[in-house]
């Protein structure tokens, strides 16, 4: 993995090292080198990190009090919340944290979208993130479900009926889901167990990802390949440690806040209310951060249509390093491309905002028109511009202003041996 | 010049790492006492028993936070058995006296101090308790006499009540 | 990073708007102004105790209370009634237990673990004896409800004759803030329906705001804690973001690039 070779200095380490070398390891991911150009926005990923790791941590230590029955599992959650200790305190960064996750991941997955980052060479990174992030989506579904009020029950419903749209086996599969003929104690059981399972899957899947990254190294916000160590580098300890320190303190600070503060706004009042199969709560919406899908599903009048167009939604996201056709990677030198990405990520607000809103008149209107033009951005859009953008020379290093370099290094290094 | 600089980096950077540990052991703690008994668990700590039916020579079991408790109403031989003993003899010297405050009623915890089993009734060398695990032997008086056991079974703290009442805890 | 604050907090505010205009879309709420809200919100213990009273002379003939124990009532942060207090009030109702060693299932006044006894043995009974509407637990009602306190403090004033063109079927009353504005309960409380051992007049104004302001803690018996806990957390956030801040400028001073 690392361009040089690492001996540790003591006896003892160099005999362990050449059995295991988790030394060279640890000496490659703090000597990693890293483009000292990257802004905030790069640190979404020690967050995300950090998300992760709380949402397991609290997630274990919840699960020593909950318990996964129908008849109890909504009074397990106020033993945890009355009488274990900081049993409240675990539970609501539990609960506000996969808020959190979500907020740092749209963020993260926002970043790579304006800088290019899903391009050559970093394809498996982004497809590895894809995946990881449809895992938070069904833990986060399902963690919803574990208290066993009414919204997780009637969300549980919900989204299990939504494969009774495939023809022929959908209803057999839902059954299936279930472990009987409705939501009901084998579904909540089984929810917990994958519920358990899931983030130990991401967390070996954000191995994969943080290898995969490893490999090329970090995209950067100029875009072009950066030689490694270079004077365009600095090493990721001390320098990005420190500065990816700094902004989760930040965002920790947001955290609390919802944690301490208002640690029940994001979540739906319908959920202290034990649930109850007889009656369905007025207003169904799922959590805020599934809301633009849920918009998708909504605005398509047909059942199975609709779950195709959410499901491509996701999906259509893993094609994406082949449907965007420009050689340019960082929307800094696009700028058409610039002007559509604000747009697509309006879009996908607006798409939120509508999918909280009851699906009928105006709202239904525009949940429409924002699903066709998401759709229109990544199949239509990206494509045709990728061959027709005029864009702005770039850079041939980030430390020089020394325009015209490529967005290749096969190309940038052709150039630099001819230049000699 | 340059070692004033240093050393107020260096307090910078001490100070950095001080409170950054400080802020680490206070969210580790939550973590780790959630794992101690909780406020409903120890709200439980005292239990009432009606002992009113219980006949000399008799004993009840009866649980108390997750454990049982021996109450035996014991005969005049037992007692006179139990009081006789030479401390010099007991592994875990305690005067049947201080274990049986009213030396008609027995109150212990029916634990062994050995590994935790539950001691059989009316069994083993001194006519009290036998622990069918490792084999130690208890006196009338619930003290180890033979046996793996270091100490006597433990006396819980208990009151009467009334005359016919035993709270424990 | 002016830049990146900038889009941060649009994003944020963007996010937040949906949330507050779903509160927008209802009735105005009756307000008042509770303690128990804000940096350092904490309740107000008299009302808490005078809300206990409300809820048991008034609420808990058909309101049940299921997830509290009588030790609530002495524990910090809450009506903090003396323990001997709490155990004077527990000890006031009988509480079933059992089965004794005859099998037989008994009754035994009630001990400070026990929790709250219930109006009835099970939701059908519940149902039965009110007409066919089940009275919600309280214990987390103010959390269950869209807008809070001050929608049951609102509602339990909110009881009017029905406007004209409204009829009511038998046994259903108008209030001006339930969802439908049609609710099974009568108005519960009027001016001196209890006694306060405090003086302070019982006008129906005043039993809301208490029995709100208990439910408040029924609902979220920690909020003192967590207001305290959250406003170290946070002051001590704060603190280790500037020493970091100033460790990373330091630090990143080693090469010529802005942070």
């Amino acid at each position: 993995m690392s361009d040089h070779e690492y001996t540790p200095t003591s006896k003892a380490g160099k005999w362990f090292n050449d059995r295991l070398p988790l030394l060279t390891l640890a000496n490659h991911l703090t000597d990693y080198p890293t483009p000292k150009n990257l802004n905030y926005w790069w640190t979404f990923g020690g967050i995300l990190t950090f998300c992760l790791i709380t949402q397991i941590v609290t997630g274990l230590t919840l699960a020593m009090h909950y318990i996964a029955h129908a008849d109890m599992a909504f009074e397990s959650v106020e033993h945890i919340m009355r009488d274990v200790n900081y049993g409240w305190l675990i539970r609501y960064i539990h609960a506000n944290g996969a808020s959190m996750f979500f907020l740092a991941v749209y963020i993260h997955i926002f970043r790579s979208l304006f800088y290019g980052s899903y391009k050559a060479p970093r394809e498996i990174i982004w497809i590895i993130g894809i995946i990881i992030y449809l895992l938070m989506m069904a833990a986060a579904f399902m963690g919803y479900v574990l208290p066993w009020g009414q919204m997780s029950f009637w969300g549980a419903t919900v989204i299990t009926n939504l494969f009774s749209a495939i023809p022929l086996v959908g209803e057999g599969i839902v059954t299936w889901l279930w472990g009987g003929y409705s939501v009901d104690n084998p579904t909540l059981t089984r929810f917990f167990t994958l519920h358990y399972l899931i983030p130990f899957l991401i967390l070996g899947l954000v191995v994969l990802h943080i290898w995969a990254l490893h490999v090329p190294g970090n995209n950067n916000p100029v875009g072009i390949d950066v030689k490694k160590p270079s004077k365009d580098t600095v090493p990721f300890h001390p320098y990005i440690v420190i500065k990816d320190t700094f902004a989760l303190l930040m965002f920790m600070i947001v955290f609390a806040f919802f944690v301490f503060y208002t640690p029940n706004i994001l979540g739906h009042a319908d959920n202290y209310i034990e649930a109850d199969p007889l009656v369905t709560p007025a207003h169904i919406v799922p959590e805020w951060y599934l809301l633009p899908f849920y918009a998708i599903l909504r605005s398509v009048p047909d059942k199975l249509l609709g779950v195709i167009a959410m499901l491509s939604a996701i999906l259509i996201l893993a094609a994406l390093p082949w449907l965007d056709t420009s050689k340019i990677r960082s929307a800094v030198f696009r700028p058409l491309y610039k002007q559509f990405y604000w747009i697509l990520v309006a879009d996908v607000l607006i798409l939120g905002y509508v999918g909280a809103m009851p699906a009928e008149g105006l709202y239904l209107l525009v949940a429409r028109v924002a699903t066709a033009y998401y759709f229109l951005h990544f199949l239509v859009i990206l494509p045709v511009l990728g061959l027709k953008e005029k864009t702005l020379p770039i850079p041939l290093s980030i430390t020089e202003p020394i325009l015209g370099g490529t967005a290749n290094l096969a190309t940038a290094k052709n150039k630099e041996s001819s230049i000699k | 010049m340059s070692e004033k600089k240093t050393n107020r980096r260096d307090f910078l950077f001490t100070a950095t790492y001080a409170v950054g540990a400080v802020g680490v052991g206070a969210t580790v703690w939550p973590m780790i006492d959630q794992m101690n008994p909780d406020a409903s668990v120890k709200a439980l700590a005292s239990t009432e028993v009606d002992v009113s039916s219980l006949t000399p020579g008799k004993t009840i079991t009866v649980l108390w936070r997750g454990k049982p408790v021996f109450i035996r109403r014991r005969t005049e031989d037992e007692i006179a058995d139990a009081r006789s003993v030479k401390l010099d003899d007991l592994k875990d010297p305690e005067k049947d006296e201080d274990r049986a405050k009213n030396p008609e009623w027995l109150v212990m915890l029916g634990v062994c101090t050995h590994l935790g089993c539950v001691p059989l009734n009316d069994k083993g060398d001194y006519n009290g308790w036998f622990c069918p695990c490792h084999g130690s032997h208890y006196d009338t008086s619930g003290r180890i006499r033979k046996g793996p056991a270091p100490t006597n079974m433990e006396v819980p703290k208990y009151e009467f009540v009334n005359a016919n009442t035993i709270k424990i805890g | 990073m002016k830049n990146f604050l900038r889009i941060l907090s649009l994003i944020i505010v963007f996010l937040a708007t949906p949330l507050s205009s779903h509160a927008a879309e209802k009735v105005e709420y009756l307000k008042t102004d509770w303690s128990f809200k804000g940096l350092f919100g904490k309740f107000d213990r008299g009302a808490l105790q005078r809300g206990y009273q409300v809820y048991t002379e008034v609420c808990a003939s058909c309101h049940s209370m299921k997830y509290l124990s009588y030790r609530n009532l002495s524990e910090k942060g809450g009506p903090e009634f003396t323990e001997q207090q709490a155990k004077a009030i527990a000890a006031s109702f009988d509480v079933t237990d059992g089965p004794n060693s005859d099998g037989e299932m008994f009754t035994r006044p009630g001990k400070l673990s026990d929790k709250f006894v219930m109006p009835y043995e099970n939701v059908k009974a519940a149902q039965a004896a009110n007409g066919g509407a089940y009275p919600p637990d309280m214990s987390v009602l103010v959390k269950a409800r869209g807008g809070g306190v001050d929608y049951i403090y609102s509602l339990l004033q909110g009881y009017e004759d029905p406007p004209a063109g409204i009829t009511l079927d038998e046994g259903v009353h108008y209030n001006k803030y339930m969802y439908g504005n049609k609710i099974k309960m009568s108005n519960p409380l009027s001016d001196g329906l209890v006694e306060y051992s405090d003086g302070t007049n019982a006008t129906v104004e005043q039993m809301s705001k208490d029995v709100t302001t208990f439910l408040m803690w029924t609902a979220e018996p920690h909020l003192e804690t967590r207001h305290q806990m959250g406003f170290k957390a946070i002051l001590y956030l704060i603190i280790l973001t500037i020493l970091v801040y100033f460790s990373m400028k330091r630090i990143w001073s080693r090469v010529e690039t802005e942070v």
